[in-house]
């Protein structure tokens, strides 16, 4: 399943010049805690994301890594410790979750395109309605990410007409038309045909040459490798491990992560 | 699995695109309908001659008795010496009743007025080529209704006289009452379903029990309360109109069902419709109006209509508490001793199921064609 992993990104050489990690941290989350009823799914969470950094997030399902994620931007509620995005403190406060909301993107691993939308709308709909950007501007807006993920001819279809590869592209430039800050990407390639992971996979990596703050939770190892500067694995709701792309599959230092990583790149 | 190397299989390449062949056996014509969907098989072939015979027998009686022998001009005595055709100079004799009750002779053409523009203006929504149909969408439903209640009702300051709302009957009591219980139900079934939905306790649980209250009692019921018991609640002297309890108690019985019937919706579309929207930062009111409302309602538009349907001909449940609407009209029509002939009280009955028919079928039609616009593909 993960053969050839190396060569999937391809053509891009990880070039870090493009890619410069600022020294402010835009997010940072502090011993955080998280139970579903009385099952406590993430532990002890520390975790700071300076500007610029690209953070892949793996582990065996259920480890927690996507609930990680999804708090960033409370689709899921944490009960105890504090994040906090770009400055904004992240609590019960309406006002603030919907400020972070607008400064970060998020890429499901199903999409979760508006099948009742035509491609070019559902990327206009937020700029539009959260935004209160004029029509006209949302929509030139949009034809550009359009084009960046290279999907401006289907602008004028609907969700359901376009192959796995191209909704997912959609759904990339949806998040970044409203000029998100951060991405966080839940496994974006999971639910893809395998033709169709590379497609997505070097919109990821354009993205992270321009700098964009990104945290992927994926499985595409050779993603993580060329692109990544840092590596987390998790397991059982805790934080095992965490390192530099070469360290981290070079020599990983807990005996999870020895074992997670050689399933996955066993075969 | 053992490997034979000896029998090493050979690569095939086939290079260029095979033609595409005719269908070997016809998948199109009367013939291959017929055959996919009349007898595919022993027992649908059976069923089909069976239908066949079924039909063979009622249609003609039917036709010859509706059409072919009945009468079609002439008077009562014309319907006495034939009686074994329907009675059609009854209702060119009464239709003025029919459509518009006992509505004040003089003041009809108010009637005719409303009429018209209700046709219209439900053409232009219909139709799809029509210009600035948000413009009559707001029309029809806000500003018509009042204009309507004025014009139905009367005013002394702009000149019409008063009509008092026991003279309004017939067919237009009827639109009345079903067009204002659509109208009304729609929104407050949408509140009521996601009041049930709501993660609010008090807001969930009040919308419960109004929903599970008036779905619990039969619409009769509901219209003998509104007619006897609620004035009893009403302080003496305060008088609250006849027809407006029974259209109020008519939208709240209907706005029950519709709400269940959107609440089913809701329950269809995935979270991740939410998680998507609210990612992007849409605020609740917005993710619903924007995203998950029109996806649900979508879903439920055979539902909706259906609800609607029943409603329709629910009005005719109006006449136990004296109003007459299209069918009590004609069964009072029908007991005049003027038109004492045996086949009137028939045609009569089968005037009333014909017009109820083309309006329910209509909005069946109708919905069906929304449905097929709405389709965006992501159906296989």
């Amino acid at each position: 399943m993960m053969q050839g992993d190396q060569n999937r990104p391809g053509s891009v050489a990880g070039n870090p010049s493009a890619m410069q990690v600022g020294e402010e941290a835009v997010i940072s989350i502090t011993d955080m805690n998280k139970w579903y009823g009385q099952f406590h799914v993430l532990k002890d969470i520390n975790l700071t994301v300076k500007r610029g950094e690209r953070i892949v997030i793996c582990g065996p399902s259920g480890s927690g890594k996507s609930t990680l994620i999804r708090c960033i931007n409370r689709l899921e509620e944490h009960q105890q410790g504090s994040i906090n995005v770009d400055g904004i403190e992240l609590n019960n406060d309406l006002k603030n979750i919907d400020a972070i909301r607008r400064e970060v993107g998020m890429v499901f691993q199903h999409f979760n395109l508006f099948p009742h939308l035509t491609v070019l709308q559902n990327c206009t709909l937020a700029p539009i309605w959260v935004k209160k950007m004029p029509r006209k501007d949302a929509e030139q807006i949009a034809m550009q990410y359009l084009e960046r993920v290279r999907i401006p001819e289907q602008a004028d279809k609907f969700p359901g007409q376009l192959s796995g590869g191209q909704q997912q592209r959609v759904a990339i430039a949806r998040s970044l038309c409203m000029n998100p800050k951060i991405m966080l990407f839940d496994e974006p390639t999971s639910a893809l045909d395998p033709e169709m992971i590379k497609e997505v996979l070097d919109v990821m990596i354009e993205l992270a040459h321009e700098g964009m703050t990104m945290i992927c939770v994926t499985h595409e190892m050779g993603f993580a490798k060329t692109v990544a500067n840092r590596v987390i694995f998790m397991d059982g709701g805790q934080i095992i491990e965490e390192n530099e792309p070469e360290e981290f599959f070079n020599n990983p230092q807990s005996e999870r992560t020895q074992l997670f990583l050689s399933q996955i790149l066993a075969h | 699995m053992a490997i034979n190397d000896n029998a090493k299989p050979q690569g095939v390449v086939h290079a260029g695109d095979l033609p595409d062949k005719p269908a070997p056996i016809a998948t199109e014509g009367a013939v291959a309908w017929m055959r996919d969907n009349l007898f595919n098989g022993p027992f649908n072939s059976i069923l089909s001659l069976v239908a066949l015979a079924l039909v063979l027998y009622v249609l003609p009686g039917l036709l010859s008795w509706l059409v072919f022998n009945a009468n079609w001009s002439g008077g009562v005595e014309a319907c006495r010496a034939n009686p074994d055709g329907a009675c059609w100079p009854f209702v060119g004799s009464r239709w003025e009743q029919f459509l518009y009750g006992f509505y004040e002779k003089s003041e009809r053409w108010r009637v005719d007025i409303l009429l018209v523009m209700l046709a219209i203006g439900v053409a232009w929504l219909a139709i799809e080529r029509m210009p600035a149909r948000s413009l009559a969408a707001i029309f029809m439903l806000f500003i018509y209704p009042v204009f309507a209640f004025f014009m139905l009702y009367g005013n002394e300051a702009l000149g019409l006289p008063i009509v008092e709302t026991s003279q309004w009957g017939g067919f237009t009591l009827t639109l009345v009452i079903a067009l204002s219980g659509i109208v009304a139900s729609l929104p407050l079934g949408v509140l009521l379903a996601l009041g049930r939905r709501s993660k609010m306790p008090i807001i969930s649980l009040l919308s419960t029990v109004f929903i599970e209250f008036w779905r619990g009692i039969p619409l009769v019921a509901v219209l003998f309360m509104a007619t006897i018991m609620f004035p009893l609640f009403l302080p003496a002297g305060v008088t609250f109109d006849q027809l407006l309890r029974a259209v109020i108690g008519v939208a709240l019985f209907s706005s029950a069902y519709m709400a269940e019937v959107v609440r089913g919706g809701l329950q269809a579309i995935p979270k991740g419709q939410y998680e998507g929207a609210m990612a992007l930062g849409l605020p609740f009111g917005k993710m619903m109006r924007l995203i998950i409302l029109p996806q649900a309602l979508k879903i439920v538009i055979p539902g909706i209509v259906n609800t609607f349907i029943g409603l329709f001909k629910d009005t005719t449940l109006v006449l136990i508490i004296a109003l007459f609407d299209l069918l009590g009209v004609v069964q009072a029509s029908i007991a005049d001793p003027n038109w004492s002939v045996r086949s009137v009280p028939y045609t009569g009955y089968a005037f009333v199921a014909i017009v109820f028919w083309i309006c329910c079928y209509s909005m069946a039609r109708y919905s069906r064609y929304i449905e097929d616009k709405l389709h965006t593909g992501h159906k296989r």
